[in-house]
């Protein structure tokens, strides 16, 4: 019976194994199926609904890199982690790339991981009541404050009341949930997250008109992808799928006008296409890689505003997050 | 012969003493509310006070989960009835609170396993039916390769697989309760014989698990098997995310079913060993055939009580981001599309309702048994 | 087989059916796995951590922590290390172990003697608490005791005040704050003091009452002593503490104590669930303590009080110390729910934020484990040390 057992669990072993030795690319190739690891639940980046779709801008760069290898965005397993072992899951290799709103930060990138672009530029805020009448973050001495446990968020706001030499209760809690409900409650005078989770977080409130996000701006919190280091090719690929759909903004290239576009005599838009050149080539991929991205996914532009801008309830500005020639930050090297 | 006389002495009493009044009532109603209730001042003023409280608080339980409560409608209608539950809130949750979001069209497959479940699991605790060692078999071999395919999927059969992370609520509690007994127990009877054993070396072995497990909190073994495990494995065998608090809970049962099992071994009487051995049977045949079905016998009180420990105590998985029964509730309770007042204590109520019902079914059953067990062994 | 034929000559037969021999290749089998079973993991860990530059050492411990902790008994703050805040946590593990263990003592002798009551209303309600709370899980009555009860408490500036200056509110419990000035330690002296002249009296007593009979007030002198003495010091002394009262500013009070609707929570919930096994436990004690003794009690002219006091609890008491020992074990281990509610307990801090900031899983969890080990271990031992010197002298 005991050897039964014993086979059985190896069988349910094998079932969720992975295999992280060969090359990334080959494997998800192999497996014909990206493992995306994404948030458990946080609106306009990664939220499932109570069906099991996921929706979200980092599941969408998930989806794009599905369509960049496997030319099928439908391609992807969602894993939700949350921000106490998102990292350890993909050093053990469990997800083939990490999507959910990290922030890239030097050590980090020495525990073994690569962050790729930045697909949004973030910085930690605070929400208040309105009834409170406070205007300003620096107005919050003695208050309390609901965080989440184990990020850096929680090292920030230690950070910043010091410097501003002001006292706090922090009441911290492991998922943004119980956060969010010991906020609602009253335990909390204040929440901090990052503003664009602060946004989504409003609009879980009962009553959303009735709180408010403060100004101030209390970190830098560049949110991006991320995989393993040893495996440039992978790398290269991830990066450059945003790289992708940012060119497509910048060159007017959409889902809905992509295949007009194909016949376009501008060069750079015949070598985002893959109609000149062997770009995909050199990333191990088909030529119809940024294709797939912009007829499936979308470029960047599209898929900011359906998820967390003026198309979403989010309703976000672009702000730093515009294209550099619009006054953002977001810059794509050229394709050539 | 004087004592003829004996009538017309003056100390002798002529008439009848009158009769006393009738002792206090002994029986009846009213005597049993003086001896239970009213027995002393002391005893009265408890009495009192007791009955206040019962008063104050039953009546308005049952007004708040019946009488009052919202039984269909909206969040609208909750809102505006804040006496009573809001029923309309689980109804609508229902499916979620069930299955979490395991694929519609194929939530049958999660209803078959448990029916099955249960119809092994009441042939195997109902003594006096017929064959209960083949339902063992099924219970023990057969249902956790079966609930595993249906559960699971095998698209060779057409049955598609249904990822792990979908599955949730009341699934994954049940689910992860008869992991915990299916391989706790064979686990748990092997510790305890290794525990009872000559070996030294086999003996150290299960005495430093069994209290290295008993020892540390559950939620830390939790942790161990979600972070560790992977750590621990080579990378072709990292585990499922929900296989590892499987495995985490089937270890940690099985150190607390090894100490019920090494004490019904013990209470076994040493003739039953002497007396096989004395027929030359083998260690192995005389623990199946002997020791082992009489120790297990006296001890289903006690399995029964860590398998009740156990159940309660899935609810802790949620910490490695499991979404059992009890999560669900907390993550429908923040539905903001719900808020209001009366989903908080409605999503508990109704939480504590279904733990309570089968915990205590549990333990009325383990009652049953003792007594049925010490009734046997009186003769 | 084997038995038979070496009744007849003492030929041992085959080597494979010697016991012995079996017996050792076993446990060379078993010794043989279990070393495979750790040098692999040790093995795979190690390259593991290795490759996800995983720290390995022990470095992290003096690293400057860098968040904050809201309930901190020996100082803390965000520049204290990783290794302050570890003894941050197990001080607040200790204390929500001690205060719980203290509190579901009462509650559960309180329930156990109140089920074998002759009141049959009180028995009865006794039996609903007991089959009640054991049956429903624990983490489902900590988030009840948190959500439902202590966070619809009002906001600061409408709190609940409670005579003597102490306010309640959904931030928790605020106390005055107890400001020791000079002289004060005079009053810690006479404290100590009447403790311990208390326990000298309690022995004198106990002396005298072997030797005539003669029993001596020994609670009220206690009192006299612990209660009269200092009081008499502290006002002698023209009252050095004086305490300070919260006074609502900003956001809360400021000054007093403040106790956390998380530890409150915490408290009520382990205490409440514990003592319903308790319960249970001191039933099963008090009716394995044979109807005899407490008749003869009757008969010696003890009253139901005495009886209960002097005859039936310290006998109870054998049958009732090892299991109520793992209870308190429990109730200890329990506390590690406290992540689920955001009290800063040992796992919720280190376990939890410490593991997270440094990445140390490893060494977090051995070290975690460790404490929780080495607390079962010790008590169970003094517990043994206890159970030997009480237990039944057999004649």
């Amino acid at each position: 019976m005991l050897k039964f057992a014993a086979g059985l669990l190896g069988l349910a072993f094998c079932a969720g194994a992975t295999f992280a030795q060969a090359g990334t690319l080959d494997t998800v190739k192999g497996r014909g199926q990206l493992i995306c690891g994404a948030n458990t639940a946080l609106a306009g980046f990664g939220i499932p609904d109570s069906s099991g779709n996921w929706t979200g801008l980092d599941v969408d760069f998930c989806r794009a890199v599905a369509a960049a290898v496997l030319g099928d965005p439908t391609k992807v397993k969602f894993i939700p982690l949350n921000a106490k072992d998102r990292f350890t899951a993909l050093q053990s290799g469990e997800v083939d790339v990490l999507s959910r709103n990290s922030t890239w930060t030097s050590s980090r990138d020495n525990q073994a991981m690569l962050f790729g672009p930045v697909n949004f530029y973030d910085g930690q805020g605070f929400m208040v009541r309105k009834k409170q009448n406070v205007s300003s973050a620096k107005e919050l001495d003695g208050a309390s404050i609901c965080v989440q446990q184990g990020t850096t968020t929680e090292l920030n706001l230690a950070d910043y009341f010091r410097t501003n030499k002001m006292k706090y209760d922090s009441v911290a809690f492991q998922d943004e949930d119980t956060v969010l409900k010991a906020y609602e409650s009253g335990r909390c005078d204040a929440l901090t997250t990052d503003s664009s989770g602060l946004y989504a977080e409003r609009l879980r409130l009962t009553a959303p008109d009735d709180h408010m996000v403060l100004p101030e701006i209390i970190s830098k919190e560049p949110l991006s992808p991320a995989v393993r280091q040893g495996d440039d090719q992978w790398f290269n690929i991830v990066r450059w799928t945003h790289y992708a759909m940012l060119t497509g903004e910048e060159l007017g290239v959409t889902s809905k006008n992509v295949d007009d576009m194909m016949k376009s005599e501008n060069p750079d838009i015949r070598r985002l296409l893959g109609v000149e050149g062997d770009q995909g080539k050199g990333f191990g991929l088909g030529n119809d890689w940024a294709y797939n991205i912009i007829k499936k996914v979308g470029n960047y532009g599209e898929v900011f505003d359906r998820n967390v801008g003026e198309g979403s309830p989010l309703k976000v500005k672009r702000g730093i997050n515009a294209l550099w020639n619009k006054g953002g930050l977001q810059y794509a090297p050229p394709i050539r | 012969m004087s004592d003829l006389t004996i009538g017309s002495r003056t100390y002798l009493q002529r008439e009848k003493n009158p009769a006393l009044p009738p002792p206090r009532l002994t029986s009846g109603p009213l005597a049993w509310v003086r001896q239970n209730l009213f027995s002393s001042i002391g005893s009265s003023v408890l009495t009192f006070l007791f009955l206040a409280l019962a008063l104050w608080i039953i009546p308005s339980l049952i007004d708040f989960a019946f009488v009052k409560a919202v039984w269909s409608g909206d969040a609208a209608t909750c809102r505006a009835n804040l006496d009573g539950a809001c029923w309309a809130f689980i109804r609508d949750k229902f499916d979620y609170l069930r299955y979490g979001s395991y694929p519609i069209d194929q939530r049958w497959r999660v209803d078959v396993t448990e029916v099955v479940g249960a119809v092994l699991i009441f042939w195997l605790l109902w003594n006096g039916a017929p064959r209960r060692n083949v339902a063992a078999l099924l219970f023990f071999i057969v249902y956790p390769i079966l609930a595993f395919v249906l559960l699971r999927g095998a698209p060779l059969i057409g049955l598609p697989v249904i990822d792990t992370s979908l599955w949730g609520g009341v699934l994954i509690t049940l689910l992860m309760s008869v992991i915990g007994i299916v391989f706790s127990l064979p686990l748990g009877v092997l510790l305890a014989l290794g525990r009872r054993s000559q070996m030294p070396i086999v003996k150290a072995a299960c005495v430093t698990f069994i209290e290295f497990v008993r020892g540390v909190p559950f939620i830390t073994v939790l942790f161990m098997a979600n972070f560790m495990l992977p750590l621990f494995v080579p990378d072709y065998l990292t585990p499922d995310r929900l296989l590892r608090p499987m495995i985490g809970t089937a270890l940690f049962s099985a150190a607390y079913m090894a100490e019920v099992v090494r004490a019904g071994l013990q209470a076994m009487p040493k003739g039953q060993y002497e007396g096989a051995m004395a027929l030359g049977i083998g260690y192995w045949p005389m623990m199946r055939l002997v020791v082992l079905p009489q120790a297990l016998t006296t001890v289903i009180p006690g399995i029964v009580s860590t398998f009740i420990g156990l159940f309660k105590d899935t609810t802790l998985v949620a910490i490695v981001g499991i979404a059992d029964f009890l999560r669900t509730v907390e993550t429908a309770r923040l539905d903001p599309s719900w808020a209001g007042p009366t989903i908080s204590p409605t999503g508990y109520l109704f939480a504590a309702s279904f733990y309570w019902v089968f915990c205590f079914g549990m333990s009325r059953y383990s009652q049953r048994t003792e007594r049925r067990l010490s009734k046997g062994r009186k003769h | 087989m084997a038995n038979t034929s070496t009744l007849v000559k003492p030929d041992r037969g085959s080597i494979l059916n010697d016991p012995k021999a079996r017996s050792l290749f076993y446990q060379v089998v078993l010794a043989a796995v279990v070393i495979a079973v750790f040098y692999g993991a040790y093995s795979n860990t190690s390259r593991h951590m290795a490759d996800a530059h995983i720290p390995t050492g022990f470095s992290f411990w003096n690293a400057v922590a860098g968040f904050d902790i809201n309930q901190t008994l020996i100082p803390y703050t965000q520049l204290s290390t990783y290794g302050r805040a570890f003894w941050v946590g197990l001080v607040n593990t200790l204390l929500v172990a001690v205060l719980g263990i203290v509190l579901t003592t009462i509650i559960g002798f309180t329930v156990g003697v109140a089920r074998l009551s002759p009141n049959w209303i009180v028995a009865k309600v006794a039996m609903v608490y007991v089959e009640v709370i054991r049956n429903i899980p624990l983490l489902l009555q900590l988030l009840f005791w948190y959500n439902a009860v202590l966070k619809p408490l009002p906001a600061p500036k409408q709190s609940i005040q409670i005579p003597g200056g102490i306010f309640l509110n959904n931030r928790g419990i605020i106390v005055p704050d107890p400001q020791f000035g000079a002289g004060s330690g005079w009053v810690g002296l006479a404290l100590l003091f009447g403790i311990v002249a208390s326990f000298g009296f309690y022995g004198w007593a106990s002396v005298r009452q072997k030797k005539t009979g003669q029993q001596a007030p020994v609670l009220l002198v206690a009192a006299a002593l612990i209660i009269g003495l200092p009081l008499l010091v502290f006002f002698l002394l023209g009252s050095p503490i004086t305490f300070e009262a919260p006074v609502l500013k900003g956001f809360n009070f400021r000054g007093g104590r403040q106790i956390f609707p998380e530890l409150a929570a915490l408290l009520l919930g382990l205490s409440v669930y514990t003592a319903s096994f308790i319960a249970e436990i001191v039933r099963a004690g008090i009716q394995s303590v044979g109807r005899g003794q407490s008749e003869a009690a009757h008969a010696l002219g003890l009253n139901a009080r005495q009886t209960l006091r002097l005859v039936v609890i310290p006998q109870a008491m054998r049958v009732i110390i090892p299991p109520l020992t793992s209870q308190y074990l429990n109730l200890t281990k329990n506390s590690s729910l406290a992540v689920f509610i955001g009290y800063p307990d040992l796992v919720a801090v280190f376990a939890g934020t410490v593991l997270n900031q440094t990445g140390a899983a490893v060494q977090v969890m051995a070290i975690t484990m460790a404490v929780y080990l080495v607390i079962s271990l010790v008590t169970s031992f003094a517990m043994n040390l206890f159970n030997k010197r009480n237990a039944l002298v057999e004649r």
